[in-house]
Order: C-alpha cells, then structure tokens, then sequence
C-alpha cells in the first residue's frame, strides 16, 4: 500500500508568521525526502485563494492521493483544505494538516533550532499519519419539524413564539402551574422601564392564540432518545404521560435568585432580597426612608466564584424606583464592583447618583455588618467604619442554576459546569448549541442574563433549531464509530463507557452503534478490548503512525 | 547527559487543549520547544496503548491534555483519560520505568498560558528524570 500511495506536501510561509522563524527551504528539502511524498511546494500564503489553487492543480498534475498542509492551525483552517480537496477531487478526509504556526514559530521564537527540529518532526508525523487516513462516509436521516422547549420564562416563551411563528410546531413544557417564570414575581424591567407583568402577558396571550404551540404545564421530562431531526421525548403533567418526536430541543429552564439563608441576618421582612423587595414594589407599600442594599451577597467567593452580571441593574434600577415613592428616602448601595455595562445602563448608573444614592464600595476582607436599626460598614476614603441607619436592608443575590438542572442534563446527556449552568459547546463559536447537535441554550439556564439578552439568546436558539428543522432530511458526516461484530466479543464494555449510552446490543448479541447518535468522541474505540470499534476519522493506524514517527 | 533535550509527546484534545496550545500561539507564550502534539477529538480516545507506543517509540515523557474536570466536551472522556493515564503509569512502574514519564494534565480552551506552563513543567519533569531507556537519547 505505502508505495502506491501518492501524497503532495504544502508549507505555508504565512508571510513572516512562520517563515520569520522556521527555514521553509530547509522545511521542503526534507518534506521531500519522506516516503511516498512526491511534491512539496511552498507558498506565501497557503490559505489565499493562489495558495489553494496551488494546492487543486497539483493533485490533478501530481494525481495526489493525500494532502498535507504544514501551516496554522487546523481548528480554523482546515474546512479551507478540505473544500481544495474536495474541488480537485479527491475525498475532503484524505487530507492532514501540520500546525507549524501556533505549535511552533509563535511559540519558539527564540529557540530557532529547536523551532526547526519539532517542525521537521511534526511534518513527518503528519506524513506518517497521512498514509492511514480513510474517507468519511455521510448519513441521511428524516428530519421532524416540530421543537420541544423546555421552561416557559420569557427565555423559554420568546423561543417557542420565534419557531411556531417560522411555521414549526413547538411543544413547550412548564414544571410550574403556570407560565411566565421568574418575571412573575418583577416589578418592572430596566432599562426599558416596561412591566414584567405586561411582558409576560403579551407572550401568554400570544402562545394561547397561537396553535402550533402545545403548551403543558406541571411538566417534568423523563426520558429522551433519539438524535438530531429525530429525537423521541417522553414527559409527565401530573399522572399523565406524554412521547412527542422532535427534530430539535431548545433547553430555556431558566435559574433562581439564591435565598441567602443565613447571610446578613436574613429574615425576609427587616433584611430582604431584591426579588422579594420588586414584590413590594409591585404593590407599591413602601415604608422604609433608610434603605441599604448590599451587593454580591453569596456570590463571588469562593464557593460561587462568579458575578451574576445582573444584580448591578436590578439594584440601581430599585433604588431609582424607591426614589420614585418615597421621595425622601435615604438609600446606600454597598458595593464590590459595579457592573453596569453599555451605554443604557450606564446612564442608569449615572442617573441613580443624580438622585442622590450614595454607593459605598467595601471588599471581602471587611463586608458590612447588619445589625438592628443599622449597617456597620468599613468607608475606605473616610478610613474609618461608618454606621448607616437601615430600616430596610435589600440583598442582591446571584441568580443560581436550579436544583434540578443536573438531572436534566443527564437526561438531555449535555454538561453543565460546576455551578450547575449548562455548558455550551464553544463560548464563541457556538454560544447557544450544545455539542450534541440538534439541542441548544438560551437565558439563565446557561447563565444569568438580562431580560432582553434572554429574549435574544431566545431568538438565536430558535433560529439555531430551525436550521435543523427546515430541513426534510439531514445529512451527518461519518465522524463516527462503527462496530465490526465479526469481532465483537460482547462484553458490553462500549455500552458502559458511552457518555450517550448509544452503543446497543442488538438482536443477534453484538455491539451496534447508530451513526446518526454517534457524536465521534471516540472514548468507546479506546475501551474495546477486541479492538472491533472502528473509527476512519482519527484509527488507531494514524495515532500510531504519528507517534511512531515521533523519531526520525 | 547534560545537553539532552527531552521528547515529548502530548495527546491534545480538539476542543480544550488543542485550543489551549493555539492560544498560546497566537498569545506569543513561549515555551521549550519538546513537545510533539498529536490532535484526538477528546482525551477519552486516547488508549493506554497509543501512550506506551508513544514511549516505546521514542518518546522521553508523554502526557495527555484534556478539558477541565467537568467541562470536558463529551461529558466524561477526560475521566476515562485519566483512569488509562494511571494504568499506564502503573504499568510503567512493573516494568521499572518511571511512572512520571507519563501524566495527565487538565485545561480549559482559554488557558494559554497554562498550556505553556504545563509544556515547561513537563519538559522540566523529564529533563531532570534524564532520557527513556526507550528514547532516541539512549546511552549507547
């Protein structure tokens, strides 16, 4: 095999990025003495459309059979290479690509000769590698056009209204007895000034009227199966249950505000929380005339060891609406760090100074103290603890994921991070997908957000679904696993270790693994003992390949 | 003896340490120019054999890079690297070798520079343990 295979190699000078650092020539010189290596070319910019048309006409000249590519890194440019291959004909997955950019000029700017030499060795295990690489077969499936959405807030509302109104059915769960979330308990939303109660009006009306959306309520998901375009979910309302297909999940199930048992004498009526205190609000029995509010209670420290983002506003906004009623409140806002990002909200910021809330800033070395009547607080300019008269103490608390987010993500099999938030698939990339395709994010579930950031994470998710949805088929690239039964020995061990439990035993007592379900982690092909998993995209022949090619 | 220059050969999965290192490039980190990354799509597709290969092939030290605890992409794969990690090293420890020569580290994608750090802790770790028996820097 190895002596009719034909690969062509391609350094990339990307300007001086690399070639400031590695010798190119030397770099070909010995891409060219590699086995089965029959054309290295260099070029200024490989990624440039004449690098690449460099790339297509010599596979036809050179009836390459792989192509490798020495240049940056492979996370971003090799669906670039891929399409080259594929245009000049040969399969996109016979292609290999050699970071000598970030892996190495960037990084060994210093160290020339030793830069040199790992370049030279990652060339030749991409070589190496590249003799075993095999072509990658793609999947259909039907797609069925309806959503589930999970949580009924207005994260989980917005999403539903968005999809049904692309023309999808939408089937909306709500664990509670009635929809609307968080934004049932809220006064009104900064910086839009707009009621909670009226938003979430609208957005009830809207889903009862609308009849591609079923709504449920009391609602609790137990089991879903299945794949992207095809998943089967099974849920209860009370006795009843429900199996519905959906071709995509959006998870909307929001988060809670901390009750912050235990923290600055908290008693829910002289010491109270920002929620409990829009409640008042809403109802507008206000008495106090000296109200302090204490910022990141319970939250960046250790154990929660992240800024809820939104608090700032909340506070600043309920200082200026207490201003509203009682004129001559006296109100103190505590503070560690201010977060009052953009434009609107600054101006709120600013707007609460004009009317006279005093912030005090404190640090978690000396918090202030609550005591009966008053609020014990250490005043940096003044250097010298201050006592400030409270007849009413308001704590922001973080918006904490709820407690049962960890059993829907072993439902759903998607991560949440440590503090119980689902965890998307990439912060900038795929800021609303989970890895497993087909389910997606949006709002407090994955983060605390602001109204109108849930609402536009909201969108985006509906808008990541219906790239599924408004498809009749999808067709998945074969980057996955596949069993050879002829060797499998049954011994379960991949229907074990499978964090999507996609491996089965079928009818004749051997391993079988649905491609559609497959997500290509390939932890299963590491664990068979019998070695029957195979897995074209990254086999155990190119693992060893390059690792054999660690020496020259 | 004291001009060896380790080799190392580093499993690196696609979404955390992959990333990392890439980060680490395009943050101009610098960092001793030992390691060899070999990319997998998570940490959990890297055997207890791929790590021994990478040894008996040549390679002075050899560790695998995966998400954070918790936070890896495919929920579990970098437990599962762990576990074959501690395998190797036990079995490394049958046969005399130093069970160091192999370990597991964890990072995050926006951790460049503890890529770094964890490449010169390696390099620092083996260049003091001194070349393989198995390594191209045999005594011979």
């Amino acid at each position: 095999m190895e002596t009719e295979l034909r690969i062509g190699v391609f350094v990339c000078h990307c300007g001086i990025n690399i070639a400031g650092v590695l010798d190119i020539e030397d770099l070909c010189d010995y891409a060219g003495t590699l086995p089965n290596v029959v054309t290295v070319q260099p070029n200024l910019f490989m990624c440039a459309e004449t690098g690449t048309s460099e790339i297509k006409k010599a596979i036809q000249e050179h009836n390459l059979q792989r192509v490798v590519v020495a240049a940056c890194t492979p996370r971003t440019h090799e669906p670039i290479f891929r399409a080259s291959c594929q245009e000049a004909g040969i399969d996109p997955y016979f292609f290999e690509m050699v970071n000598i950019r970030e892996h190495c000029s960037w990084v060994h700017r210093h160290e020339r000769e030793g830069a040199q030499a790992k370049a030279r060795d990652l060339m030749r295990m991409g070589v190496a590698k590249a003799v075993f690489l095999e072509p990658v077969e793609t999947f259909s499936s039907k797609v069925e056009p309806k959503a589930l959405v999970i949580g009924a807030g207005i994260t989980g509302m917005s999403s539903a209204l968005a999809l049904a109104g692309e023309g999808f059915e939408v089937i909306l769960l709500e664990k509670e007895a009635e929809l609307g979330g968080l934004l049932r308990h809220l006064h009104k939303i900064a910086p839009s000034e707009v009621s909670a109660a009226e938003l979430i009006g609208e957005k009830i009306a809207a889903i009862e009227k609308d009849r591609r959306i079923k709504c449920f309520t009391s609602a609790t998901v137990d089991e879903v199966s299945g794949y992207v375009g095809n998943y089967t979910v099974r849920f209860s309302c009370g006795d009843e249950s429900h199996t519905h297909k959906v071709g995509a999940i959006i998870v909307a199930t929001g988060g809670a505000p901390l009750k912050p048992t235990g923290l600055y004498n908290y008693d829910g009526k002289r010491v109270i929380t920002q929620s409990e205190l829009e409640t008042k609000l809403k109802s507008g029995k206000i008495e106090a005339k000296n109200i302090v509010m204490i910022q990141c209670v319970g939250a960046r420290i250790p154990e929660r060891n992240y800024c809820s983002r939104i608090c700032c506003m909340v506070a600043i906004k309920n200082c200026l609406h207490i201003k509203e009623v009682v004129k001559d409140a006296k109100v103190f806002v505590l503070y560690r760090d201010i977060q009052a990002y953009g434009v609107e909200n600054e101006a709120l910021f600013l707007k609460a100074k004009e009317a006279g809330v005093r912030f005090i800033r404190y640090s978690l070395e000396s918090p202030p103290v609550v005591e009966e009547g008053t609020v014990r607080i250490y005043h940096s300019a003044m250097g010298k603890e201050v006592p400030l008269p409270a007849d009413l103490v308001v704590l922001s608390t973080p918006i904490v994921a709820h407690d049962d987010s960890e059993s829907l993500s072993r439902t759903l099999k998607v991560p949440v991070n440590k503090y119980g938030f689902f965890l998307e698939a990439h912060a900038k990339l795929s800021p609303l997908d989970f890895a497993t395709h087909g389910i997606y994010l949006c709002g407090n579930a994955h983060y605390p957000a602001t109204v109108r950031e849930a609402i536009s994470q909201a969108l985006g998710a509906a808008s990541r679904a219906s790239t599924i949805l408004s498809h009749e088929a999808i067709v998945r690239v074969g980057t996955v696993a596949r069993v050879d039964q002829d060797l499998c020995s049954s011994c379960f061990a991949c229907v074990k270790v499978c964090p999507y439990q996609v491996p089965r035993m079928d009818e004749k007592g051997k391993a079988a693994i649905e491609p559609m379900q497959c997500q290509g982690c390939g932890i299963c092909v590491a664990e068979c003992p019998a070695e029957a998993i195979q897995f074209g995209y990254v086999s155990d022949e190119q693992i060893m390949a390059a690792c054999e090619a660690l020496c020259a | 003896m004291n001009n060896f220059e380790p080799l190392i050969a580093v499993f690196s999965c696609h979404y955390c340490s992959y990333a990392a290192a890439d980060l680490a490039g395009s943050s101009r980190i610098q960092y001793p120019p030992n390691i060899r990354v070999i990319k997998v799509p998570c940490t959990g597709r890297v055997s207890s054999n791929h790590i021994l290969r990478a040894l008996e092939c040549g390679a002075d030290g050899v560790y695998v890079a995966g998400c954070l605890e918790g936070t890896c992409h495919f929920i579990s794969g970098n437990f599962k690297a762990k576990q074959r990690v501690q395998h190797a090293k036990n079995l490394l420890s049958q046969i005399d070798l130093e069970p160091e020569r192999v370990q597991m580290y964890f990072m995050s994608a926006a951790e460049g520079a503890r890529f770094a750090n964890v490449a010169k802790e390696m390099t620092e770790t083996i260049r003091e343990l001194g070349p393989s028996p198995l390594g191209r820097n045999k005594s011979e």
